[in-house]
């Protein structure tokens, strides 16, 4: 099956026929068969799946993180499989951002230089009024000159939200950014996503698990098995665990 | 818990290798002093044992004055040749053949040079034809006064052949001889161990060998059948009576090897202090990993603990560790020591003319110090670690400790401490108030410096690490590089304190060889006032000589105004070994070295007559008038007045004699010559023809003052030289720190690197950035190097100042290329870690548990 919804010509990300093969002969492991998807601009897209579904293979694909057995991964006008070191760290420099679960940021810098950093390794000056937006939706102002040890883990994520956000970048990948928060910090992280969303027309593909998180996105897409095999617009959280409860039964992956 | 020990050491080999390398560069030294010198002395041994071995007794006369191994050649006292005939006459002797065999027959090769055997004998004799140890391999046995025949060896330095004329230099100047014979000996060698041979017909050795006719150096008895050695020894003692030493074959040998390998031992000791600089080093180095591997390990020892490891066990399992390592780098340190070892031995024996080697061997004291010292110094430095393992609590298995920053409070209190105690010792040692350990003082003193300033190094390093860093602020990369070397100071500090000790070193003796060369050029520029100076290089324990003929012909050259010829040697004055000279021309002296009187009249010397210095006189308890007994290398004992005092000073000192008591001298020819010019005379002009007058006496050259200065304080440069490239080893050791220092700290980050990749550093950034790191953490090493070195060489030239080394030359341009080699180093240890790191995969990195 292919998620179709939301055809675009102008998709921020997208796979062709993405195919992952790991190992060979007895140990050979397929983690994606043949997964087709497109992320528009602007737009909130949850991946979820349950573990070894392949959705976390499926954000490295796409961020050029990891390559592909077979098929194409785009980001914006950039085909990105084929892509050398150099290109793809010019990829990640002008058109990827990155949200992880933990060790977000350099413990040596503070959170000023973190959120600067993809920046000055890039060489480009930060434009300043987008900077203190950035600053103000995420609410560290005052937090500008602390170190990472110095701050909470909500604190730090929302450090790396805004590193990802202020090079404005095609796409940001977050991979289980909530993961490691409690509730009420991880509900303050996935509010500043969605606002970037909202407001200021970023485009996010978030890797979770966790259906409240994946509540927040405008789109949920379900992986089984390395298939797309389901898709929610506009969900909720209890749509999502409805899915999801379909999905851990094997009759209704087989469709 | 063994189990668990052996799979860590296995699962960190790398980082172990490296550390462990340190050790086995420590070992090698340690071993390889000890299999060299053992090789060499049993070579020694094998090489006397051959040379004595067809005397069953030797007879010399007891000398006049005896010398050490460390003092000067042991001269041949001559004596009459009626003893042979009395040695001849003892029942039980065979035969009896008076001997010849003197130091100081130096041969003039093809090249109108002295052929030098750099340290080994030149010995001149008589011929006494061939025998089981000598044959002769082309022509025949000198018959006429002006023949010779020579070893094969010095034939071939040479490049000389039978029919050849050639200048021998002897007690007298040259003197021309053909060369009827050439010699070799058993074994088919050309040389014994390096020594050089030319065989006179009797008569002409003894008048230039040992400077009277119808003398000999030594009588060599052969024993009846059925006598033995010791029997007929005692016999020979009897008949000759009290004035002479009579040894066996055999003891012979055993003195004259034991004699080298005092030589030996010194030298032994010298390679063994390099061996503690570098084992120091590698304790850091050793500290260091252990410290940051048991870091590493945090979660994991913490995890034994949480199932019931005792902290004993804990220590246990570290103290194994270093075990291992221990073990195995002494197994290669010590393999490697004796391949070096073996090497430098078989070097020294091609350097010696052909020394041949007894088979190398592996003495006791090799494999016991390469154990003890492998063993002791990485268990030592794996102790703290090992330690702050044990204090790990359970909890940190559960919590995800990053690894804290203790407080500097500690350690910069002990490092204090420690630092003022080495201080105190120096100042103790160099002041002269330790009397006879005043070596040990000092040495303590410096190594305790080393270990308090490398205590203090963490509290140094975040100000100077910032500083040095600071270059690279406009460059992100290079930014985070600083800021990743002021990251963990103690490891920084450790790193950076192995790189101090190598440099310290090196500048510390550059300062003071430094200030000794320019306040000797400085005082010899103030105080010799001699236009052209006669004088050669040394280049083995003979100092080189000249015809005093020359004094008197350049006298003669038009626009020479005065001209003083020195000689100099070991004499007893007053009953006190000490160093005299002569002058021939003692007013000279005193207007050319501007010495001036305190007493009596220093411009004239009589016979019989002495000057001494003002030193001399105070601490002699002497005074114008006094006599003093002398006794020379040759002669009798004789009585000298006091008729001149004159002050001391740096350059010029003790006692100076009239030229004719140099006659008795072991080398009774001017050591160097002394020429002033009349007022506007170019010393140019005269130069040319003064060279012409040691036309004859080629192991000098005449040279105007500045070049005799740059000459003499050039002497100091070869030392400096040897003393760098030994000490380079540290500084090596220190660098497979940096090394190791960056791969663990590479391996530490692994998931910042990724997450660094991830947002867009290029590969190329990467490595910018692990090279930064090393660079700072090398500059700041040699910065510490160089300023604790300067420190500590200025130290020792102010406890010098009463010895006449009054200038402090901080060499400015040597540190600065220190500096600018370090951060070379830095980029050379940070090549493989930056490889390293630029090849992270980014994924795999930000999946790294």
């Amino acid at each position: 099956m292919t998620a179709t919804t939301g055809q675009s010509a102008s998709a921020a990300a997208r796979a062709s026929d993405v195919w992952k093969v790991y190992g060979s002969g007895e140990a050979q492991v397929i983690a994606l068969r043949g997964v087709s998807a497109e992320f528009e601009r602007g737009r909130f897209t949850a991946i979820m799946g349950p573990s070894g579904s392949g959705k976390s293979t499926l954000m490295h694909c796409l961020a050029g993180l990891d390559s592909v057995t077979r098929g194409t991964v785009e980001i914006g006008e950039t085909t990105v499989t084929g892509l050398g070191d150099a290109g793809l760290t010019k990829l990640r420099r002008d058109k990827v951002g990155f949200i992880f679960q933990q060790f977000n940021l350099l413990p040596t810098l503070t959170a000023k230089e973190n959120i600067l950093l993809p920046l000055s390794i890039a060489g480009r000056k930060p434009d300043q009024a987008w900077f203190d937006v950035v600053i103000d939706t995420v609410g560290l102002r005052d937090r500008l000159g602390h170190r990472p040890a110095q701050l909470s883990g909500g604190q730090q994520q929302r450090v790396a939200c805004a590193r990802a956000l202020v090079a404005r970048p095609e796409v940001i990948f977050a991979d289980e950014p909530t993961g490691n928060l409690d509730s009420r910090s991880g509900a303050e992280v996935l509010n500043f996503l969605r606002n970037s969303v909202r407001q200021h027309g970023q485009t996010i593909v978030m890797v979770t698990h966790d259906p409240t998180a994946a509540a927040y996105a405008d789109r949920v897409v379900f992986l089984a098995d390395g298939q797309i095999v389901s898709e929610l617009i506009e969900p909720t959280a209890d749509t999502v665990l409805d899915t999801m409860k379909k999905l851990d039964t094997p009759a209704e992956v087989a469709g | 818990m063994f189990r668990a020990t052996v799979k860590s050491l296995l699962a960190r080999k790398v980082r172990l290798i490296l550390s462990g390398l340190a050790v086995v560069l420590g070992v090698m030294f340690v071993s390889g002093a000890f299999v060299l010198t053992d090789t060499l002395g049993r070579s020694f041994d094998s090489l006397f044992a051959d040379a004595y071995a067809e005397v069953d007794v030797n007879v010399a006369a007891k000398p006049k004055l005896e010398l050490g191994e460390l003092e000067g050649e042991q001269l041949a006292t001559p004596f009459p040749a009626a003893t042979v005939e009395t040695v001849r006459a003892v029942d039980g002797v065979a035969e009896a053949t008076g001997v010849v065999a003197a130091d100081g027959a130096r041969l003039i090769g093809s090249n109108g040079k002295v052929v030098t055997s750099f340290g080994p004998p030149q010995l001149g004799g008589n011929w006494t034809g061939e025998s089981d140890l000598v044959r002769l391999r082309e022509g025949r046995e000198p018959q006429a006064d002006d023949e010779i025949v020579i070893n094969k060896g010095l034939a071939d330095a040479g490049r000389v052949a039978v029919g050849d004329r050639v200048g021998v230099l002897t007690l007298q100047p040259r003197k021309d001889f053909t060369i009827v014979g050439i010699f070799g000996y058993s074994g088919d060698r050309d040389s014994l161990g390096g020594a050089n041979e030319v065989m006179f017909t009797t008569p002409v050795a003894q008048q230039l060998m040992l400077g009277e006719s119808d003398v000999f150096s030594n009588v060599v008895a052969t024993a009846a059948d059925g006598v033995s050695d010791e029997q007929l020894r005692d016999a020979v003692a009897a008949a000759v009576g009290d004035g002479y030493v009579v040894k066996t074959g055999e003891q012979l040998s055993a003195d004259a090897a034991a004699g080298l390998k005092e030589g030996l031992s010194f030298f032994n000791r010298i390679l063994l202090g390099f061996a503690a600089v570098a084992l120091l080093v590698g304790t850091f180095l050793i500290l260091n990993t252990f410290s940051i591997i048991v870091a590493q390990r945090t979660r994991e020892l913490a995890l034994l603990r949480a199932v019931g490891a005792s902290g004993k066990q804990i220590i246990g399992s570290v103290v194994l560790e270093a075990i291992a390592v221990g073990l195995i780098a002494s197994v290669f340190g010590l393999a490697a020591g004796i391949g070096i070892g073996a090497l430098l031995a078989y070097l020294f024996g091609n350097l010696a003319g052909g020394l041949a080697l007894a088979g190398v061997g592996v003495p006791a004291s090799a494999v016991i110090g390469a154990f003890g010292v492998g063993l002791v110094i990485t268990v030592l430095a794996a102790l703290l670690p090992a330690l702050r393992a044990a204090r790990i609590p359970p909890i940190a298995a559960m919590q995800d400790v990053a690894t804290p920053d203790r407080p500097l409070t500690k350690v910069t209190v002990g490092g204090a401490l420690v630092t003022a105690i080495g201080a105190t010792l120096l100042f103790l040692g160099l002041g002269g108030h330790a009397g006879d350990s005043t070596l040990a003082t000092i040495l303590g003193g410096v190594l305790f410096s080393f270990i308090g300033v490398a205590l203090l190094t963490p509290l140094i390093s975040r100000p100077v690490v910032a500083a040095l860093g600071s270059v690279f602020s406009g460059w992100v990369p290079g930014k985070l590089g600083r800021l990743n070397s002021g990251r963990n100071p103690r490891r920084t500090a450790i790193t950076a304190a192995a790189l101090m000790v190598g440099i310290a070193l090196v500048t510390g003796i550059t300062v003071i060889l430094d200030s000794a060369k320019s306040s000797i050029s400085g005082l010899a520029q103030d105080s010799i006032s001699a236009e052209l100076v006669i004088a050669g290089a040394q280049s083995g324990p003979r100092p080189p000589t000249f015809d005093p003929a020359v004094l008197d012909e350049a006298k003669a050259i038009p626009g020479v105004r005065l001209v003083d010829g020195e000689y100099g040697d070991m004499a007893l004055v007053g009953g006190e070994r000490t160093w005299v000279g002569a002058s021939s021309e003692p007013s000279a002296l005193v207007e050319m070295f501007g010495l001036t009187a305190t007493a009596g009249d220093i411009g004239r010397l009589g016979p019989g007559q002495m000057l001494i210095s003002s030193d001399a006189a105070e601490s002699r308890g002497l005074s114008v008038g006094s006599t003093v007994p002398v006794q020379l290398a040759r002669g009798d004992e004789r009585s000298y007045t006091v008729t001149g005092i004159y002050e001391s000073t740096p350059l010029f000192g003790g006692v100076t004699l009239p030229a004719e008591a140099a006659r008795d001298f072991s080398i009774p020819q001017p050591i160097q010559g002394y020429i002033q010019l009349e007022s506007g005379v170019r010393a140019a002009d005269v130069l040319p023809r003064v060279e012409a007058l040691l036309a004859d006496s080629p192991e000098v050259s005449v040279a105007d003052r500045d070049a005799f200065i740059e000459q003499q304080a050039g002497q100091l440069d070869g030392l400096l030289q040897m003393i760098q490239i030994l000490l380079a080893l540290a500084i090596v050791i220190a660098v497979l720190g940096i090394v190791n220092t960056l791969a663990l700290s590479v391996l530490e980050r692994t998931r910042e690197l990724g997450l660094l990749r991830a947002i867009g550093l290029r590969r190329s950034q990467t490595m910018g950035m692990i090279t930064v790191e090393a660079v700072v953490i090398s500059v700041f090493g040699a910065l510490l190097g160089v300023v604790v070195g300067a420190g500590l060489g200025a130290a020792v030239v102010e406890a010098l100042r009463d010895e006449g080394i009054t200038r402090l030359v901080l060499p400015w341009g040597q540190m600065g290329v220190f500096l600018g080699l370090a951060a070379i180093i830095g980029v050379v240890a940070a090549a493989l870690p930056a490889i390293r790191a630029a090849r992270i995969n980014v994924l795999g990195a930000i999946a790294h548990d």
